[in-house]
């Protein structure tokens, strides 16, 4: 048979997937398995807190779940590329994400809860660029700082100025929509690549204190919006003005503290039930989490999400070329960011700001960048030796 | 890559710290402060609604009611919701005002809460509880607002139980009155909020306010969940509410109402009478039989909430204080009826009980002539006829030996004080006790008073003894208030003579309720214990088991022997056939029923005397008390007399159908079956 001869010199696609050879037998299981959790913990959660929003109805949980799907997709398509033959597309990428994030700010873009970050699709679909912004930041500053000097360990000057101009005409683009979350995101992200990257320690101290003058300069020429300088002072204090600004700390606060050691149980939350924290689908899923699953709930949670960032740094440090371990690490830090901003504003050490809490909220653009960092990670895993 | 890896390292150490910070702070917030949270969270997520309990009956002694609920559907507005509206409400009330028939500004007036400068008829009771518009509306009305709630959001129309007076005006300062429970009660009862609401009405007088925990019951707490805007979700929580117990009373609803009838006819036969009082005792058990002072007023004024007019009204001088009951805060000088005190008094100083008294038409005492009534000589008498006839130089006599056996002007250390002393064994000089709030003490005028007064008045009376009173025009009555502020201030602290004497009949500065008059008569004519008369007999739960029965409690014992004691209850029993008040009670059969008492009249400077008539029947083995008095009534046989006579032919049944055809008060308790309804015997 043809198929026969086909067969002996190239192996199927079905042996190519699952044979003992197969990519699939050296992915990550334990990163799979927590990001699979994860992302199922999000759909209940994104269930209960949107299916209050009309009688009998599921809410968002077939949207999420779509979504999710589409993630799946994305990851499982960036986790069978070479990461080295990603490199190639970066700048590309990087362009790509610039564009998007151009596009929000022509008549193109929409303005969807108080943010201007998005381009609709039709279709009650829309898509947030600034969420690929970070894979696209991710990408191109890894491959720029991929290069050392002959004989060091440090990337170039010359690289690290362009990393650099990259992040900030991101977020620039990002700060015009206004969007602050993803604005910090960014910053910690192109932060993170040049600390890993191996740049010199003065370096660093020269950009922190670069960065402090800008922060500095953000509340001393009141370049910031009222509404965030007041949320970000409110969670100092939640209890100045508990209608106001307040309103969101104070609340997510009582929700998750009413959860207690057990929770109230999947759908038996009060305080969901009655929509008292606003965005609890997205930005404030964790309060959901904390009160329908209790203490116990919520740290399976921030443990599930240790265990991606734990696995991803596990990943980098495996990996024998530096692309591979610039984009991990940047992904881990990107993730830790999110977490640790999302996870403490909800229970008031963190001032609020709009971020996702990577796998579990709601949102398309986000899920789908999430699961392409995923996979990312995975391909990573998969060729971590320089040479096979 | 040394340095990459030794940097990621790094970076898992911080990933590590943010991750345990997250996972302390999650069990500070969700297990340290769990509970408080929970708490909080209970808290912005329900509104309690209370639910009131049916406030329990007031019964007369055969299950009669006195004050009972009829339902009625009320038109309330809830006052948050109307103020969160855009237009504060404004139309929603407009619309109201039209289907209500009343004016949109008597409307918002109604829901404004009371505060400085927010008079009447504003909200007494919480801000966040729905405030009652309307008690009285029809049927109609309600289905008007029910049917179309999305014209009407924030106003409902609900069944409640509403206070009915079967008897009208009858007993009302005795019943009390019930007004919406206010918010600085509220926060006094911190605890105690689900039982004690907005919606709640509390009792504020009478026997409504002595027994209002029992006759309350216990509010039921219906906690709604709501979402962010408010909007019900559904019921969380229930507790079904606890029906108050009702209170059976002595009263006998019909006693009470001839009473009624009675005190009016009295004060309408008196010209100048301003107020009046009759009290009915059972005097074996002290329980009160009825309780009626005029002028009265319909306590139904206060259902809905009452109007300021009519708060006023109840309240001014002119209209009489209608609200204020004369039977336990009127204090009046007792006159003659307060004989019985001094001839005991006289007993305990060692006259004696046989002995043969001269009553001549005046007695001097100290330097100023004291004169019998009508400066009349009455000859030689027993004690008997002493009060039979009410001679009062006997008395001024024994009053004037006495006060001079204690030193007169100048005391000695220990004064006997043996008036003073045994009227106090009679009861006056303090409170009954009687389960009514706010009751007068009367007063006692010994000589500690008169130290009491001095020290409180004499600075006053210094400064009009020198300056005068040159604001009075009338020059010789100027001269004669100053000549009075002079000798009160320099010798205002000594018991005069003539003090002693007006004291021992009744008359001067000795004040005495009509309650504590009649339950020093019971004592008299019974078994000589004092006791604290009660209206409440028993509490009743609603399906039909006694809670408890209310006890009479004895307080004291007259400062006499049976055999006095009798001497004084014979003589006594003369007075309506032979004695002063035989006119009074000319015709009356005393074959059948013989009546006992004692006249009153006392005088009061500048105004027409007090009338009074202490009495009791039969006299043989008496179940009833009977004390009028009629304030400006004139002479007690006049006036009083024949009130208490018209009291006695009710209850007898003479030339009408009897209230008590077995002609003595109530023994058993009513039965109820289980659904809390009286069997009728």
């Amino acid at each position: 048979m043809t198929g026969g001869a086909l067969a002996g010199r190239r192996r199927s696609y079905a042996q190519r997937a699952f044979g003992a050879e197969s990519a699939l037998w050296r992915l990550d299981g334990v990163l799979l398995v927590a990001v699979i959790a994860l992302s199922v913990i999000g759909t209940l959660l994104v269930w209960s807190s949107t299916r209050t929003w009309a009688p009998g109805s599921t809410g968002l949980l077939k949207k999420h779940l779509l979504n999710e799907g589409i993630g799946v997709f994305l990851c499982a398509a960036v986790a069978m590329m070479d990461h080295r033959a990603v490199r190639a597309y970066a700048p590309l990428v990087f362009l790509v994400s610039l564009i998007g994030l151009g596009l929000v700010l022509t008549p193109l873009g929409a303005t969807i809860n108080g943010s201007h970050s998005w381009i609709l699709l039709g279709g009650g679909f829309a898509v947030q660029p600034s969420e690929f912004a970070k894979v696209g930041l991710v990408l191109i500053t890894a491959m720029l700082l991929a290069q050392p000097v002959e004989g060091t360990d440090r990337p170039r000057g010359f690289d690290v100025m362009l990393a650099l101009v990259a992040a900030g005409m991101s977020l620039a683009l990002v700060m015009m929509q206004p969007d602050l979350g993803t604005a910090l995101v960014l910053a910690a992200i192109s932060a993170s690549a040049l600390v890993i990257s191996g740049v010199r320690k003065r370096l660093i101290a020269l950009l922190t204190l670069i960065g402090a003058a800008g922060v500095f300069s953000v509340f001393y020429f009141e370049m910031l919006e009222p509404y965030q300088l007041a949320r970000f002072t409110a969670f100092l204090d939640p209890n100045v003005d508990p209608r106001g600004v307040g309103y969101n700390s104070t609340q997510s606060l009582i929700a998750i503290g009413s959860g207690q050691l057990f929770g109230k149980g999947l759908l038996g939350g009060g305080q969901t039930t009655g929509r008292f924290v606003p965005e609890q689908h997205t930005d404030f899923i964790f309060t959901v989490a904390g009160e329908e699953f209790g203490f116990l709930g919520a740290v399976t949670v921030v443990l599930l999400l240790g265990v991606v960032l734990l696995r991803g740094l596990k990943i980098a440090r495996q990996c024998e070329d530096r692309f591979g371990t610039l984009v991990a690490g940047t992904i881990v830090c990107w993730f830790a960011f999110q977490t640790f901003v999302n996870v403490g504003m909800t229970i008031g050490i963190m001032p609020i700001t709009g971020l996702p809490l990577p796998f579990v909220s709601y949102g398309g653009t986000a899920t789908f960048a999430n699961l392409i960092a995923v996979g990312l990670l995975q391909a990573i895993r998969v060729r971590r030796q320089s040479f096979e | 890559m040394n340095r990459t890896r030794t940097r990621l390292l790094v970076l898992q150490v911080l990933v590590l710290a943010l991750l345990a910070a997250l996972a302390v702070r999650l069990w500070q917030v969700q297990v340290v402060r769990g509970p408080e949270l929970m708490n909080r969270a209970t808290e912005t997520r329900t509104r309690a609604v209370i639910v009131p309990a049916v406030r329990g009956q007031i019964l007369d002694s055969s299950g009669r009611p006195l004050v009972r609920n009829k339902t009625a559907l009320v038109v309330s507005v809830d006052r948050t919701g109307l103020i969160r509206m855009k237009d504060h409400g404004l139309s929603v009330l407009s619309k109201l005002s039209d289907v209500l028939s009343r004016p949109v500004a008597h409307l918002q007036k109604r829901i404004t809460p009371c505060g400085p400068g927010v008079g009447k008829p504003c909200w007494t009771g919480s801000p966040y509880q729905p405030v009652p518009l309307d008690e009285k509306v029809d049927t109609r009305e309600a289905l008007q607002i029910l049917e179309r709630q999305e014209e009407f959001p924030g106003v409902s129309a609900e069944i409640h139980a509403v206070r009915q007076y079967p008897g009208g005006r009858a007993g009302a300062q005795m019943l009390g009155y019930l007004s919406p429970v206010t918010e600085a009660e509220l926060e006094k009862r911190v605890g105690l909020k689900a039982t004690f609401s907005g919606v709640d009405l509390a009792g504020r007088d009478g026997i409504e306010y002595v027994y209002d925990e029992e006759l309350r019951g216990k509010a039921g707490l219906r906690r709604v969940q709501v979402d962010r805007m408010g909007k019900a979700l559904g019921v969380e929580q229930q507790v079904e509410p606890v029906s108050g117990d009702h209170l059976v009373t002595s009263i006998d609803s019909r006693i009470q109402a001839v009473t009624e009838k009675a005190l009016q006819n009295a004060m309408k036969s008196a010209p100048r009478a301003d107020g009046g009082a009759a009290v009915v005792l059972d005097p074996k058990t002290g329980r009160v039989l009825a309780l009626s002072s005029a002028p009265g007023y319909d306590p139904a004024v206060w259902a809905g909430g009452i109007s300021e007019r009519m708060y006023r009204h109840l309240l001014s001088e002119k209209s009489g204080k209608p609200l204020v009951s004369r039977a336990i805060n009127g204090q009046f000088a007792p006159g003659s009826t307060f004989k019985v005190s001094s001839v005991a008094a006289m007993l305990r100083a060692g006259y004696p009980l046989n002995g043969k008294y001269s009553c001549p038409g005046s007695y001097m005492v100290g330097d100023r002539a004291f004169n019998n009534f009508r400066g009349i000589g009455l000859g030689t008498l027993s004690l008997h006829l002493a009060l039979v006839k009410s001679c009062d130089t006997i008395f001024y006599r024994s009053a004037y030996e006495q006060y001079l056996r204690d030193g007169g002007r100048n005391p000695k250390k220990s004064v006997k004080e043996v008036f003073a002393n045994t009227a106090r064994g009679f009861g006056f000089g303090e409170p009954t006790g009687i389960d009514l709030p706010g009751e007068s003490s009367g007063r006692i005028p010994d000589r500690r008073w008169k130290k009491d007064m001095w020290a409180l008045t004499s600075g006053t009376n210094c400064k009009r003894a020198s300056t005068g009173y040159p604001e009075v025009k009338d020059g010789a009555r100027a001269a004669f208030l100053k000549r009075l502020a002079h000798e009160n201030c320099t010798e205002g602290f000594v018991l005069r003579p003539g003090d002693s004497a007006n004291f021992s009949i009744g008359q001067g500065d000795v004040l005495v309720t009509p309650l504590q008059l009649a339950r020093a008569y019971a004592a008299l004519v019974t078994d000589g214990k004092v006791r604290s008369p009660r209206i409440g007999w028993a509490l009743v739960r609603p399906d039909g088991k006694v809670v408890r029965t209310v006890p009479v409690p004895v307080v004291g014992k007259l400062p006499i022997t049976e055999k006095e004691r009798l001497y004084i209850k014979n003589a006594l029993s003369q007075v309506a056939s032979d004695g002063t008040a035989a006119g009074a009670f000319s015709g009356f059969p005393m074959d059948k029923v013989r009546i006992g008492g004692k006249t009153g009249t006392a005088e009061v400077w500048g105004k027409q005397d007090t009338s009074w008539f202490a009495s009791f029947a039969p006299t043989k083995n008496p179940r009833f008390v009977v004390v009028v008095m009629v304030s400006q009534g004139g002479m007690g046989s006049q006036t009083a007399a024949p009130a208490a006579r018209a009291i006695y032919e009710g209850i007898f049944g003479i030339k009408r159908p009897a209230a008590l055809p077995e002609g003595k008060p109530v023994s058993r308790l009513p039965r109820f079956t289980p659904d809390g309804m009286v069997i009728a015997e």
